[in-house]
């Protein structure tokens, strides 16, 4: 402080510190909201890897291979996906498993360009936060009211999602490894129930109903007739017609491409 | 293809769909069509797969203990029971049926 400054301007300067030290002591309050909320969507994440590594190893994917998965695709919807088209398919499905995996990545990518803003500097940092870039990280961050706490909710939740993902996953793999005959322990109805959870929080706008109902009835009658892994993609250009032309959508509403939180990825 | 190249091909779409999202302006997110889009054919995926995990058999469709296990999961998720739950009583009730007929 220099000494020439008359006394009031030193009073001024009290004021401020107080400020700041207050405003710091709220900013601290609000990253325990943010990292509170993380662990409590990371953990449930978490818990539902078992029953993903169970059924990727059901599927004929071996432990290792259900593992690189975790660690590298890193993306529930996708993994589910990938594993149900070589489940129906075989081998032989594997570009429609691929093709369907990846269409179903690709919100991550629009969830990247939300996050890109907040996850901080350093290519580095930037490179481990696409990495993490998921539903659940998305939706706890953009949830947060400042882009500090937001910062912290999106790191808290995508590296304890990470983490508990590919260890959840990979214990999975191992008991489904010596369940044997995946299909009296019902694993199959499973599967199909994680994708209703998955789709669930997506439902409540009139068009993406309208979009589920199609694609549902499209699905189940090319099943008989095409390739196993294909029926799945017609169903996808169905979404395309009606996003193109915003058949039975609003005129205007909440954006679209915004995570949904809760019932996993 | 083998199982790892499919394993391998479809995790580095995925890595490089989410490295691209930090790479592209902001402004694409403007575009409305393009969001829409986007987020419906994640809804039209997710049921689809529902039916073909519901209802494929093979080559062909069939209806069975999933079923009923698939319904149960609905009316679980409507009423707000948590993720994890509700995956395991659609496994014990589809597990359950075949036990007994």
């Amino acid at each position: 402080m220099p000494a020439q400054l008359p006394p009031e301007d030193d009073a001024v300067d009290d004021d401020t510190a107080e400020d700041a030290a207050s405003q710091e002591i709220a900013a601290r309050a609000l990253d325990r909201v943010a990292t509170r909320e993380g662990i409590a969507v990371g953990v449930a994440t978490a818990a539902y890897g078992v029953s993903f590594g169970a059924l990727s190893v059901a599927s004929g994917l071996t432990l290792w291979q259900t593992a690189f998965l975790s660690l590298v695709m890193f993306s529930g919807g996708s993994q589910f996906a990938l594993i149900g088209v070589l489940a129906a398919g075989g081998v032989a499905a594997g570009p429609s498993a691929i093709a369907g995996a990846a269409l179903l990545g690709t919100r991550n990518g629009l969830y990247g360009i939300r996050t890109a803003p907040i996850v901080g500097r350093g290519w580095l940092r930037r490179f481990a936060a696409a990495w993490i870039t998921i539903d659940e990280s998305t939706a706890v961050a953009l949830a947060q009211p400042t882009p500090r706490s937001s910062r912290r909710g999106f790191w808290v939740t995508g590296l304890i999602v990470f983490a508990g993902w590919n260890l959840t996953t990979f214990v999975g793999a191992l008991i489904g490894n010596t369940l044997g005959d995946t299909r009296s322990y019902g694993l199959d109805a499973a599967a199909a129930a994680a994708f209703v959870g998955l789709l669930w929080p997506r439902l409540k706008r009139r068009q993406a109903l309208v979009v589920a109902v199609a694609a549902f009835v499209v699905a189940t009658a090319l099943t008989p007739v095409l390739a196993p892994g294909l029926p799945v993609l017609a169903a996808a250009l169905v979404a395309i017609v009606v996003g193109w032309s915003n058949w039975a959508g609003a005129r205007s509403g909440t954006p679209s491409g915004t995570p949904t939180r809760g019932s996993g990825r | 293809m083998t199982l790892w190249q499919i394993v391998i091909a479809a995790s580095i779409a995925c890595v490089v769909l989410k490295l691209a999202g930090y790479l592209v302006p902001a402004s694409v997110l403007k575009k409305p069509t393009l969001a829409r889009i986007s987020e419906l054919v994640t809804v039209a995926l997710l049921a689809a797969l529902i039916a073909v995990q519901t209802l494929g058999a093979g080559t062909g469709v069939a209806l069975d203990a999933r079923v009923p296990a698939v319904l149960v999961a609905v009316v679980l998720f409507a009423l707000r029971v948590p993720f994890i739950v509700v995956v395991i009583v659609a496994a014990l009730v589809a597990a359950g049926l075949r036990a007994l007929f």
